[in-house]
């Protein structure tokens, strides 16, 4: 055996045209929670050619690992979600109209009007709403509760359509200059760089790219990802709200954005789920810094990621969030920066690079 | 043991930022235990004692943790704004001060609200004395706790984290006077027990306990007016968990505490917590599930920056912690 015990940095991944091809199929294909099948099938295709061991486990994640050469190599483990939120439907009523549930998180004055696409077929259906001609303007003050919602699939789709069959917003995606458009974004965007960092995985590390599923509904995937990857430090990749608009009248600044569109990198220090471990906080900004990518904080507070189970399992894993700044998170279409995207990817290789197993050594500081 | 609750509740050590508070530990434990190892997510593990044939694998935690809050935006005059790290109550911020890692200290402010409005923590504001952004010597993601010196009012303490500081001064007081033991003792002091049990979850499957118990705070019922729903009162000794809302203690392990209370004529008193858990529940459920209970130190104002005990139920629960782990454990 011919090992190089250096550190062998690898290519820098770039975004160019296959990875927008790649990011599109992603984000068009259905994968609401518990049913990933279409997203792990495009990660299946695309990670068998270049990972050294690839596995689907019980829950339906995908568990690809690339080994690197070399002694002591610390085991990183990444973590992006394969599943997304969306419907599942519940209840056939009469002239194919569908009763349906959410799945994850989806505020319900985003659904009367929306297209749909249901079941693996992608039958196309949407959620009607009563018109304004026929609504009092007491009734235009309320929000109207998903159970009086249905999904209208018309007489064309027979007897296709069954309870438990999954549904997404119909949103296609759009590069539209500078921004990508699309559904799903959380975290397609994730899913897409893991699959870049696996092709232009660094020789310094092993890297365990889990694509997890059922993260919407409770970080489930990840549980048990983490647990049978057993690694020494974890990073999940996924997408946050950015929420920089202008600020309220009565406001003279909006102190609550969560993350800012154009500013790079949105790494996390806190959430609801996680607090990261200072020395991963420090290996990405130092990362940052030396190759000259922009950052930003995500402002603590709520929300949470892959990390917040994976740092729990077993005796405890050092883990971290790095989130790709989308605006409308959770609603039929997401709008990220093509270079947010980029520079997150950029960091997670530069950061990557940088493993080495004195990272660990010492105890947590923070 | 007061001088070491005054070191110990004076350190600041919010969830995730234990690395001042523990090495205070470290060096309070001494040469008491026979070996000491920090896990992954930072808490301190202290063993001592050999699995003897009547023996078992113990596990005590006690959070070393404290509440605190972390900073989310700095405006351009260099005030900032804060989110909570675990429960912190907007009732107990206001003129409050703080204390950052970096030794930076600051005051808490208020935006003027609409009189009947309930206040928020994003109503209030920590001011540093800074008077820009750009000279401000924290940024986004630094972490404070509260700053309030140690009083001590002579049968009853009061401070600043004494939720879960004046447990770990118990298990470091047991840890030294613990002389004989059958069994094999972790003494955990746990990280990240406000925010999820975080610690105590991997401390404890790194540990795989046949047995374990926290040593936490716990609510007592004997203010004036409103006080809360609790038969516990401070100086009435140290207060065996049967329930709280997190989980409910093995009766096998509530039975022994007690029949070993009265047998050593140790104060005790029983408590059933409606709102609240302790490491307890993230050791009962490790990897198969574990026996597991909780003694507890009843507090007046838990959260607040001002959290009284009484130095008799502190000295009461060493005493009961030292006889439970002297003999073998019998279960019934």
């Amino acid at each position: 055996m011919t090992e190089n015990p250096k550190i062998t940095a690898s290519k820098v991944p770039e975004i160019g045209k296959s990875q927008f091809e790649l990011l599109e199929k992603l984000c068009n294909a259905t994968a609401v929670s518990g049913d990933e099948h279409e997203v792990r099938q495009i990660v299946l295709e695309e990670v068998k050619p270049v990972a050294d061991e690839v596995e689907v486990d019980a829950l339906g994640n995908v568990l690809a690992t690339r080994f690197g050469h070399g002694e002591n190599r610390v085991r990183v483990m990444l973590a992006a979600h394969m599943d997304e939120i969306g419907f599942m439907i519940v209840k056939k009523h009469d002239d194919n109209l569908f009763q349906f549930e959410r799945i994850g998180g989806i505020d319900e004055r985003q659904l009367p009007g929306k297209a749909v696409l249901v079941g693996r077929e992608h039958l196309s259906g949407v959620i009607g709403a009563k018109p304004i001609h026929m609504t009092t303007p007491d009734e235009r003050k309320k929000k109207i509760a998903v159970d009086s919602l249905r999904i209208d699939m018309g007489p064309e789709i027979g007897d296709k359509v069954k309870p438990g069959d999954r549904a997404t917003f119909a949103t296609r995606f759009k590069v539209v200059g500078p921004s990508i458009r699309a559904k799903a974004l959380d975290d397609r965007l994730g899913v897409a760089m893991l699959i870049e960092l696996l092709k232009h995985a660094p020789g310094n590390i092993d890297l365990l790219a889990a694509f997890t599923v059922q993260e919407e509904v409770g970080l489930r995937g990840a549980r048990v990802a983490a647990y049978r990857f057993n690694p020494d430090m974890a990073i999940a990749v996924d997408s946050t709200p950015a929420y920089d608009l202008p600020h309220w009248d009565d406001e003279d600044q909006n102190v609550q954005y969560n993350t800012r569109l154009d500013e790079g990198p949105a790494i996390y220090v806190m959430d609801r789920a996680t607090i990261a471990d200072r020395r991963l906080v420090t290996l990405l900004t130092d990362s940052a810094q030396e190759e000259d990518i922009p950052f930003q904080f995500r402002q603590p507070g709520g929300g949470g990621t892959d990390a917040g189970v994976i740092h729990k399992t077993r005796a405890g894993i050092p883990s971290i969030s790095v989130s790709v700044p989308s605006r409308y998170a959770h609603t039929a279409i997401g709008l990220a920066r093509i270079d947010d995207w980029a520079n997150t990817l950029r960091l997670l290789h530069a950061a990557l690079i940088r493993v080495t197993p004195d990272l660990l050594a010492g105890e947590r500081r923070g | 043991m007061k001088s070491l609750i005054k070191q110990l509740v004076e350190t600041p050590g919010p969830s995730g930022f234990e690395y001042e508070i523990r090495d205070v530990i470290r060096e309070a434990i001494g040469e008491a235990a026979d070996e000491i190892r920090v896990d992954a997510l930072g808490s301190l593990i202290a063993k001592k004692g050999k699995k003897t044939e009547q023996g078992l694998r113990v596990m005590i935690s006690a959070h070393i943790d404290e509440i605190g809050l972390m900073v989310t935006h700095i405006d351009d005059n260099g005030f900032l704004r804060f989110t909570n790290i675990g429960g912190v109550s907007p009732m107990t911020c206001y003129g409050g001060r703080v204390l950052f890692m970096n030794g930076t200290r600051g005051v808490i402010g208020m935006d003027s609200i609409e009189k009947g409005k309930t206040l928020k923590l994003t109503d209030l504001f920590i001011d540093v004395g800074a008077t820009s952004k750009d000279n401000c010597p924290v940024k986004v993601g630094d972490v404070c706790g509260f700053d309030r010196p140690f009083l001590d009012l002579g049968k009853r303490m009061v401070a600043k984290s004494m939720d879960d500081r004046v447990a770990a001064a118990v298990a470091i007081e047991v840890l030294k006077r613990l002389e004989s033991t059958p069994h094999e003792v972790h003494f955990v002091f746990s990280t990240q027990e406000e925010v999820g049990l975080s610690g105590a979850t991997t401390a404890a499957y790194g540990v795989d306990p046949d047995l374990g118990f926290a040593i936490d705070v716990t609510r007592s019922g004997d203010t004036p007016r409103f006080s809360p729903k609790m038969a516990t009162a401070l100086g009435d000794g140290p207060a065996i968990k049967v329930r709280d809302s997190s989980f409910i203690a093995d009766p096998r392990l509530v039975d022994w505490m007690i029949k070993t209370a009265e047998e050593a004529d140790i104060p005790y008193q029983l408590e059933v917590l409606e709102a609240g858990g302790t490491d307890g529940r993230a050791i009962q459920l490790t990897r198969g599930g574990v026996p597991a209970g909780c003694v507890s130190i009843a507090c007046r104002y838990i959260h607040s920056p001002s959290e009284m005990v009484d130095s008799d139920d502190v000295e009461n629960a060493v005493k009961l912690l030292v006889k439970l782990l002297s003999e073998p454990i019998v279960l019934k």
